[in-house]
Parts: C-alpha cells; sequence; structure tokens
C-alpha cells in the first residue's frame, strides 16, 4: 500500500479504537448501577406489627447502626445506635424501658438524653414516619 | 450660716457614701499583698476563691476584725492565725459539717466530708498525730479554691493523680508508711489514664474514682471486684457467674485485679489468654488441668477470629492505596469487630460454647468482608489493566499522528 | 466509500453553506519560530474545558446538591457506579491541571507580547476567562460537601467579606445568607452548572473567534523576520493533537494511581481543621494575607491587600492600553520585568504556603 494511505488509515484506525475504548466506560457509567441510589435521607427500618411492644431491632442508618424501639405504649421510636462515649452499639433493656449501652454501663431514655454512667452527650433521636406497612426512618430536620 | 450650711452638706455628701462602704475594707488583704513571698500568696490567690465570691473574708476561718487598720488592733480576741495542720479538717467541717449553714450557700453540698475523713487512712494517722499525711487544704488548695468543675482545681479529674502523686509519688516522703510511690507512675501507663489525658474523657478513673476522695482508703481484696463493676458491669457479672468466682473467693484472691492489675491497667489483648508465659491463665492452671485445656481452646477461638479480622484489613487497607473505595466493607468490618469486642468480654463467663456461638454470628459477615476485600483488589487490576489498554491505544494514535504531520512536512 | 464521503460533504455544503468556511481554514496560516511551542497551550486550555464539560455532565447523572445527599452521592459515585471513580477523578484532576495551563498561556501571551493591538480584546476576554475558571474552581470545591471544602469556603467568602463597603454585602449575596449552609451549595450548583458555564462559553466562543481572525501574534523581535508558515487545518489541528494526545494519557496515570479523595462529611458545628487552606490557585493570595501585617497606618492590612489585588488585577487587564511601546511594535523590557516580577510573586508565594505551613 503507499505509505500516503498507509498512514491515513493508521490514523482513522487508531482515532477509531481510541474512541472506542473511551466510549466504553461512558456507557458502562451511564447504565445504573445495581445499588440504585446513594445514601437515602430515609431509610425504611421496619414493618408495622414486626416488634412486640417494649421490644426494638438494629437496623442500617447509612453507615451506621440505629435502633427502632417500639414502647410499651405503642409507641415507635428511632435512634441512633452509637453510644455517644466510645461508640459502642446500645440495646434496648426492656425491664428499664431504656437505651443501654454494655460496654462502661451507659444509659439513655426514651428521650435520648442521658440517664446515667460516662456518656457526655445525648444520643440522636430519628424521625419516624410510618407509609402503610412501612416505618421509615429519617434524620430529625 | 456658712458653718451651718458645711455641716449640712458635709452630712448630706457622707449619706451618699455607699453604704458599706467601711465594711469593703479588707485590712487583711490590704497589708498581705505588700508583703513577699509565703505572706503575700493568700492575698494575690483569694480573688479566685470561691469562698470569697460566696461573701466571705479572712476573719470568717482566721478571725480578727479586718476593718480595722491598725496590725494589733486587727488582731482581736477571735483572731486565731494559721491553724495547725492537725486542727484544719475540723477548722474547714466547722462550716462544711454544719448542713443548716451550707444550705444558706449551695444546698446540694455533702456536709458529712469530716466523718468520711475520720474514716480514711488519713483521718487515722492524723488522730494519731501523724501530720505528714494529708489534709482538707492538701488536695483542694488554699486560699484559692476552686470547685472540682474548674480545669484548673487540684480536684478536677486529670489533675488529681498530680495532686495525690505530691505525697504518694514522692519516695522520700514515704519512706516511713512501707507502701509503694509508684502507683502514679503506673497509672500514667494504663489504658483509664490514655482515655483521661489523650481522649479528655471525664468519666474515665482517677484516683479516687476507685480510692474515694474524703473517705480515701485502699479497697478491701473482696470488694475490688464491686469497685470495677461501676463502670464494667457485664464483665463483673459475667465474671460472678464462671467457675472463677467461688474459685477466687475460697483463695482469697481479688477479682479484676488477679489478671489485670490495679494501677497500670492496660488494654487487654489476647497474648493474657492461652498457655504461654505471658498469659494469666497459666498462673493458677498446670499442664494437664481441666484450666489448662480450656484456656488453650480459648485462645484458639479469639486468636484465629482476631487474626482473620486483621487479615481483612489488611487487604482493605492495601485495596485503598491502590485507590479503591472501600468504605462499605470497613463499615462492616466495625461490626465484626462489635462481635470481636463482645466475645472477649465473654471470655470472663469461660463458657466456650456461648463464645463459640457469638463468633460464629460474625462469620458471616466476616466473609461478606471477605468477598469485598478480594473484589476491592480485582478492581484495583482491572483499573490497571484499563490504563495499560487505554494508554497503548493512545500511544498508538500518537505514533500515527506523529508519522503523519512528519509526512506533511516533507515536500510532494 | 470515497463517492460516499463525497456525496455527503455535497448534501451537507448546499445546506450549510460549508465551501466558505473552509476556505477560510485553508488559508489560515501558523507561523513556526523558536517561540511558537508556546502556540499550544491555548488548545491545550480548550481541550481540557470540553473535558470538564463532558465529566461535568457525567457527574450531573449521579449527584445531589443537597447538604443530606451531596457527599453521599459523591461517595456513592466512587464505589457503585461503574467507572464513577474515573470520571469524578479525571474531573477534579483536570480542574486543577486546567487552571496551571492557564497560567502559563496568560503568562506566555503576557511575555510574548500578543495582548498588543489588534489582539487587546483577545487579551481581555481571556483575563476575564481566567477569573471565570477560578470561579469555577472555587464554587466546585465546595460540591462534595466535605471538611476541606466547607471550611475552605467558609475561610475564602470571609476574605470576600473583608471588602470595605460593599464587603458584608457581597458575602451574603455569595453564601446565600450568613454561613456556609444548604442555600450556598444550592448557590454554588447553580454558578458552577449554569451560570458560570454559559459566561465561559460566551466569552470563550468571542476569544477563539478573535484567534481565528486575527491569527497568531508573532513575537517583536521576530516580526520583520521572513518566517516558515503551516497551514492551521490540516497541520496545525494535527500538532494540537498530539499533545492533547499525550496530556490524556498524564491524566489517565494520575486518575488510576491517585483517584481523587472523598474526604469525611462537613460538620459545621467541628472545629476548623488546622493548616487549613483554599486550593494552591488561590494560595498566593491566601499566604499574602496571612503575611501582611494586621494594620498599615489606619487600614486594616487584610483589606489593603484584597484591594492591592482587585488593583493590580486592573493593571493587568488593562496591559493592552498601558504598555504603549508594545502597541507601538516596540520591545517593551519594562512589561517583560513587570511580568517576571508577578510570576516570582505568585510562585513564591504560592511555595511557601506549603513548605512552611505555620505561616
Amino acid at each position: 500500500m503507499e505509505r500516503r494511505r498507509f498512514i491515513n488509515f493508521f490514523l482513522g484506525g487508531s482515532f477509531l479504537a481510541t474512541l472506542a475504548a473511551f466510549l466504553y466506560p461512558v456507557i458502562k457509567y451511564v447504565l445504573p448501577p445495581k445499588q440504585a441510589e446513594a445514601l437515602q435521607k430515609k431509610v425504611a427500618a421496619g414493618k408495622v406489627g414486626e416488634l412486640a411492644p417494649n421490644s426494638a431491632k438494629i437496623f442500617k442508618f447509612g453507615a451506621t447502626p440505629g435502633i427502632l424501639v417500639n414502647t410499651q405504649e405503642g409507641q415507635l421510636l428511632a435512634f441512633s445506635a452509637v453510644c455517644t462515649h466510645l461508640t459502642c452499639t446500645v440495646s434496648f433493656e426492656a425491664s428499664t424501658g431504656t437505651l443501654y449501652c454494655p460496654c462502661h454501663n451507659g444509659r439513655f431514655d426514651m428521650t435520648g438524653n442521658v440517664v446515667s454512667g460516662p456518656p457526655p452527650r445525648p444520643i440522636e433521636a430519628y424521625a419516624v414516619e410510618v407509609v402503610g406497612e412501612d416505618i421509615f426512618v429519617s434524620r430529625k430536620a | 450660716m456658712p458653718k451651718t450650711i458645711f455641716s449640712i452638706a458635709l452630712l448630706a455628701a457622707l449619706a451618699f457614701v455607699p453604704p458599706g462602704a467601711a465594711a469593703q475594707t479588707n485590712s487583711c488583704l490590704e497589708c498581705h499583698k505588700g508583703l513577699e513571698a509565703e505572706l503575700q500568696a493568700p492575698a494575690a490567690n483569694f480573688a479566685q476563691d470561691v469562698h470569697q465570691q460566696a461573701g466571705l473574708t479572712c476573719a470568717d476561718c482566721h478571725g480578727g476584725n479586718p476593718a480595722l487598720a491598725d496590725e494589733d488592733k486587727a488582731k482581736d480576741k477571735t483572731f486565731k492565725g494559721a491553724p495547725k495542720r492537725a486542727q484544719i479538717p475540723e477548722l474547714c467541717a466547722s462550716c462544711h459539717g454544719d448542713a443548716a449553714y451550707m444550705r444558706k450557700f449551695n444546698p446540694r453540698l455533702r456536709v458529712d466530708q469530716l466523718s468520711q475523713y475520720q474514716t480514711s487512712q488519713h483521718g487515722k494517722l492524723l488522730k494519731k498525730g501523724d501530720v505528714k499525711v494529708a489534709v482538707c487544704t492538701d488536695c483542694h488548695g488554699v486560699h484559692g479554691i476552686q470547685t472540682a468543675k474548674f480545669p484548673k482545681s487540684p480536684t478536677f479529674p486529670w489533675n488529681v493523680p498530680q495532686t495525690c502523686g505530691r505525697c504518694h509519688a514522692d519516695a522520700d516522703y514515704m519512706k516511713a508508711y512501707g507502701i509503694p510511690t509508684d502507683q502514679a507512675a503506673q497509672y500514667k501507663e494504663s489504658v483509664h489514664a490514655e482515655a483521661l489525658f489523650e481522649k479528655k474523657d471525664m468519666s474515665a478513673p482517677v484516683c479516687n474514682s476507685c480510692h474515694g476522695n474524703h473517705g480515701a482508703f485502699p479497697p478491701e481484696v473482696k470488694s475490688i471486684g464491686s469497685v470495677c463493676r461501676q463502670c464494667h458491669p457485664s464483665t463483673g457479672d459475667l465474671f460472678a457467674k464462671s467457675p472463677h468466682k467461688k474459685a477466687f473467693d475460697d483463695l482469697g484472691q481479688s477479682e479484676c485485679e488477679a489478671c489485670h492489675g490495679n494501677h497500670r491497667i492496660v488494654r487487654p489483648t489476647t497474648a493474657m489468654l492461652g498457655t504461654d508465659d505471658k498469659a494469666v491463665c497459666v498462673q493458677c492452671h498446670d499442664k494437664g488441668s481441666k484450666g489448662y485445656q480450656a484456656a488453650a481452646e480459648l485462645k484458639t477461638l479469639i486468636d484465629g477470629f482476631e487474626v482473620q479480622i486483621e487479615k481483612e484489613r489488611a487487604t482493605l487497607d492495601l485495596a485503598e492505596k491502590k485507590g479503591v473505595e472501600t468504605s462499605d466493607a470497613a463499615f462492616k468490618l466495625q461490626d465484626v469487630n462489635t462481635v470481636l469486642v463482645s466475645a472477649k468480654n465473654l471470655v470472663h463467663g469461660l463458657a466456650v460454647d456461648e463464645i463459640r456461638t457469638k463468633l460464629a454470628e460474625g462469620d458471616q459477615t466476616l466473609n461478606d468482608v471477605e468477598k469485598a476485600g478480594a473484589a476491592a483488589l480485582d478492581e484495583a487490576r482491572f483499573r490497571r489493566k484499563g490504563l495499560i489498554i487505554a494508554t497503548a491505544l493512545l500511544a498508538l494514535f500518537g505514533i500515527a499522528l506523529f508519522l503523519k504531520i512528519r509526512s506533511m512536512h516533507k515536500p510532494a | 466509500m470515497k463517492a460516499l464521503g463525497r456525496n455527503l460533504f455535497a448534501y451537507l455544503d448546499e445546506r450549510f453553506k460549508l465551501q466558505g468556511l473552509f476556505a477560510f481554514a485553508e488559508h489560515k496560516k501558523v507561523p513556526e519560530h523558536e517561540y511558537s511551542f508556546w502556540y499550544y497551550f491555548g488548545g491545550i486550555a480548550l481541550f481540557l474545558s470540553g473535558i470538564q464539560v463532558a465529566t461535568g455532565i457525567m457527574l450531573l447523572l449521579y449527584y445531589t446538591p443537597s447538604i443530606d445527599a451531596a457527599h453521599e452521592s459523591i461517595q456513592f459515585i466512587m464505589s457503585q457506579v461503574k467507572f464513577g471513580w474515573l470520571i469524578r477523578s479525571v474531573h477534579s484532576w483536570t480542574a486543577n491541571i486546567l487552571i496551571g495551563i492557564l497560567f502559563v498561556h496568560m503568562f506566555s501571551t503576557f511575555f510574548l507580547k500578543a495582548y498588543r493591538k489588534p489582539r487587546e480584546l483577545t487579551w481581555i476576554t481571556g483575563f476575564f476567562l481566567l477569573v471565570l475558571f477560578m470561579a469555577f474552581g472555587f464554587s466546585g470545591y465546595l460540591l462534595p460537601w466535605n471538611e476541606l471544602s466547607f471550611f475552605a469556603t467558609r475561610v475564602g467568602t470571609d476574605i470576600a467579606g473583608a471588602l470595605p463597603l460593599v464587603g458584608t454585602w457581597l458575602k451574603g449575596v455569595i453564601l446565600g445568607g450568613t454561613t456556609v449552609s444548604q442555600a450556598t451549595l444550592s448557590r454554588f450548583f447553580w454558578f458552577h452548572v449554569a451560570l458560570l458555564p454559559l459566561a465561559a462559553f460566551t466569552l470563550i466562543a468571542i476569544h477563539v473567534l478573535l484567534v481565528q481572525i486575527l491569527g497568531m501574534s508573532v513575537p517583536i523581535k521576530l516580526k520583520d523576520k521572513k518566517l516558515k508558515e503551516i497551514s492551521f487545518f490540516p497541520d496545525f489541528i494535527y500538532k494540537d493533537a498530539l499533545g492533547w494526545t499525550l496530556i490524556l494519557v498524564l491524566i489517565g496515570v494520575i486518575c488510576v494511581f491517585l483517584p481523587w479523595e472523598v474526604g469525611k462529611k462537613a460538620d459545621p458545628f467541628a472545629a476548623t481543621p488546622l493548616g487549613i487552606k483554599p486550593e494552591w490557585y488561590f494560595t498566593f493570595m491566601f499566604t499574602t494575607l496571612k503575611l501582611v501585617p494586621s494594620h498599615v497606618l489606619f487600614v486594616e492590612g487584610e483589606v489593603l491587600a484584597i484591594l492591592a489585588f482587585l488593583v493590580g488585577g486592573i493593571f493587568w487587564m488593562l496591559a493592552p492600553f498601558l504598555d504603549r511601546k508594545a502597541a507601538r511594535g516596540e520591545r517593551s523590557p519594562a512589561a517583560t520585568w513587570i511580568g517576571i516580577i508577578l510570576l516570582l510573586y505568585i510562585v513564591v508565594m504560592t511555595v511557601l504556603t506549603y513548605t512552611v505551613p505555620k505561616l
């Protein structure tokens, strides 16, 4: 093949190949990823009726654990489950109706305030919203 | 006439002199301010004193009449001068032990400090005539006393080791008593000191948390466990249910202290478990005994789990270094770490099956982390491969351009 | 194959009247001489801007401009979206490279006196483009809503607020309130994806049009020489493309080995991290403000420095009119020296920021 034609083919061909190599990631990027969205403001923490009165469950709230409590009176409350002392995970103590941290005996009441023990700050309370069958938890405004 | 007017004017002027102006002259302070060194110190520091802020003056403790400027006249019959060390507790208690009096200032303050003090080692020795022991002013200061809520106060949590250490860490001073003087130094190496001084956790225990303050006395062997339980109740409960409890009680051994020490309580590691030289178990359990076997089993279980966690952490760190985002997996690893902490706590209960079950809870998550870590490393490899391909194609294109440019410069 | 191409061209030419355009393109010539290497930087800047628009549009697909979701969406792009790490890292790295290239482009045109008549408007539009791109950098930096970006924005807007008379008002307009908040994020997002691109596109169009119409400026000392020329299209374009290819390789390598970090989510109640500073292209001004004494006579040092920058900028922008010698086509060593001093000042102040952090 004549030199000039070879160079033109080489130029065109390598350009198209490079273009394809650039279009591949673009197309993969645009196609929806497995996890549909980024971190939700609102998290589905459970279903109505799942929790008996005076019991609780841990759920995932973004990158940290949260705790959903169904009080004795049937009120649904949600809190961060991260103890404000040294970040251990708290649990619900049905006998006292408090959030209890087993690491150093920290205790929080149902408003999130510290009742006793070393935690220096109240535990964060979340907003609970019931939509049909689902219980949604979100950060308070 | 002018004289009358003048007198009336003078009287009127005096009437407008603020009341209590006469009472404000504190000749003690005025005089002492002008003195030097030790004699000046009381006047210099008194302004910050909580007693001064409550409206008390020098006379309330020392007697005398601060309204009079003349030194001899001021030091009247009521003047007590500087109290002797042995008299100090009773002097302070003359107000601080009087509930009706203290109610006027701060109803919440306790009024039993003197009776507590009398049960303490300091109080007992003072009664026998030893004035080297601590009295109120040694810990609270004098003339510049502030509450324990003020960071500069010698009774503020992070100052307490130094306050107690002033005597207890002084080998010469303590020579006659025959007790160790390394407690403060040992405490400083502990995990409690780390929490207090480095993490600024004011709830971390200091000397008075375990020894009491006014009633300071080393806890009896039998009660050490109860003292630790104040902050570590679940561990205490587990221990109480374990076979160790009866064994320790029979031997008259202190509970927590036997394995964890008292002042130099360091972060417990799995090195404490097991059957090698560094382990605490072999202090009592000989080779071949049931305890020895249990120790070996516990060590294998917990160590194995911990080693796996470290392995996964290393994988995730490597992936991060290679540029791959791994925070989701790292979060799961946090969960697994919580399981490990629970399992280590359960060791105090010695129920091997319970520990096995607890660790199994973490196994599933650990598997997930392993998969995520492997995927992350794969991603890192994929990226590098992709880069090589893209660079190769770009290089080809670049060469093609170069050839084209060169061909255009040559004449046709 | 060739016939198809010719038919297509004829079809489009009938409708778009392409012949005139092609004739113009073929006639445009670019001189080649010892300084013509510097001609490439404008094109590189244009190419990098194109990359920014493309990657920016891609990021828009997954980014959310809300303080509750911004950081999380970046985290999502970096970890869940296929090649999200690449698109985002390219966008962040190219932003920095682009601003560096703009400074090179600006100083090379200055030293070659390309601002002289008849290219005064090219210089002025270019000056405003630099300001716009630094605004792009400043507004874009906040969007990930991480610790560094939050505090850098706070520090930067505090400086704007220090201006006499208009300071407080200006700061309020920039922030959308009194502090860095959701209003600020929404506003910066609007600046970054709508207002600034519109303004930049307009100015770039004018700037490039002027370059095409007026051709490349030749340095004064060569103006009487007979110089070799190559045609702009396709020769110069191919050379441009070679440069762009090399830059793409560079960007690719950087992004694979040094992906841009996600950082810690901004916490408005946290203490300002120690050693907080703005992005490198602002550091020469930032360090100047740190070094200036607190009071000069009766004026606050900071205010004086900010005004000095403003006035200095205006003088710099008016270079085509102030440099009478260059306008006449004569060598202008005074302007060259001013340029050298300014360049040294910027370089020294920037380096100082990183080598002596405890200023």
